[in-house]
């Protein structure tokens, strides 16, 4: 799935946009621990989270997630913004709860990781 | 604040890097794993490799973050494997093998709403490294020591 | 729906309180952020999270929520098996992680 599908799909607004035309996300992760995201580590995850803290954005680059969706609306501070710039990881934002973006995504057909 | 205090190139033997790391200072953390990714990334590494050993050193910073009052971490690369070393002056684990399982924690509850302390550090990087050493004494620290072997 | 059928449906392991399965859910609330749930759940949801500690019994009561769904096969342990027995607090788990949990109940609650 497209970043822009799943833009559209959770309502979204693009925070950070992809420099790769040809993203491909084929999994999503759902999570507000990020020892969770690093036990994962699925390539080519989309992390749907609802902690907007400048960690978030660490944990990403080093388990390979490829895009991150906060939830509620939430605006991560500039900082978040400038590292997931710096480190191309783009990032939107849907007002739809953690609940709804992961069932959408969920009907839309993207898989869930599981770790290893 | 985070700071490089050693680094010895040799680019036929090996490459080692450390990394003071300061309690309670999340700005610059995962800086050093980043770096490892970095230049396992460039050597041509195994991406399930860089991910590894990026997962667990990256764990082993938040640790001495969130529980000691300071530590370093220190990566050494050679041809055959990656060594992550890091030692912390902080509370030390009173009982390893519950320390070990997954979900058990003794975080603070302000470390859970910043989205750490979900009793899963220290299983993911056993799980991450083909071997793993651990020693703690409580009042003084710990130490542990991981290796991740190239195929 | 109720509770029970939820927990058929989706293979659910019923860790405590089997009669709590009578409750009906009011929807689904995703979220390892105590002060996130605090906030932001109703009366009824079931609450998917991975979080294993004591709070959430402390939680789900306060909150009057359905029960808790521990994901990604995390284990509570015993104590927090007493503590929700004692509360009344439904506590289930799967190895799925939350994505698909949530997945899969909003797609039988729609």
């Amino acid at each position: 799935m497209t970043l822009k599908e799943i833009a559209e799909i959770l309502e979204a607004d693009i925070l950070v946009d992809s420099d790769n035309p040809n993203l491909d996300i084929r999994s999503a992760c759902s999570a507000d621990m990020m020892s969770a995201v690093l036990y994962y580590h699925a390539p080519n995850a989309v992390l749907i989270t609802g902690l907007t803290q400048p960690q978030v954005v660490r944990t990403a680059e080093i388990a390979g997630i490829k895009l991150i969706v906060f939830v509620f609306s939430k605006r991560p501070e500039q900082v978040t913004i400038d590292m997931a710039r710096q480190k191309n990881i783009p990032i939107i934002t849907t007002p739809y709860c953690m609940y709804s973006a992961s069932g959408k995504l969920f009907q839309a057909g993207l898989p869930g990781c599981y770790g290893k | 604040m985070l700071w490089q205090i050693g680094m010895a190139l040799n680019l036929d033997e090996s490459i080692e890097q450390s990394f003071q790391l300061i309690g309670g200072n999340f700005n610059n953390a995962g800086e050093s794993s980043s770096q490892l990714k970095r230049i396992l990334s460039k050597l041509g590494a195994d991406e399930s490799i860089i991910t590894r050993a990026a997962v667990a050193m990256f764990e082993a910073e938040m640790n001495v973050i969130i529980y000691a009052a300071a530590g370093w971490v220190r990566f050494t690369i050679t041809p055959q494997l990656v060594k992550i070393r890091v030692e912390d002056m902080g509370p030390g684990i009173e009982n390893i093998e519950l320390a070990m399982k997954e979900g058990y924690s003794t975080a603070p509850d302000w470390v859970r709403e910043m989205g750490w302390g979900a009793g899963m550090g220290l299983p993911n990087m056993k799980k991450n490294s083909d071997e793993f050493k651990i020693e703690s004494v409580v009042g003084e620290g710990t130490t542990i020591e991981m290796v991740i072997h190239f195929p | 729906m109720k509770l029970d059928k939820l927990v058929k449906e989706l293979t659910l392991e019923v860790k405590t309180c089997r009669e709590c399965l009578q409750k009906d859910i009011t929807g689904a609330y995703v979220s390892d952020l105590l002060s996130d749930v605090m906030a932001n759940s109703r009366d009824g949801n079931i609450w998917i999270t991975l979080q294993t500690h004591m709070n959430i019994v402390a939680v789900a009561g306060l909150k009057n929520l359905a029960g808790i769904l521990i994901v990604g096969g995390r284990r509570p342990e015993d104590e927090i098996i007493r503590k929700a027995e004692e509360e009344k607090v439904a506590i289930m788990t799967t190895p799925m992680p939350a994505f698909e949990a949530a997945g899969r109940i909003y797609q039988m609650l729609q």
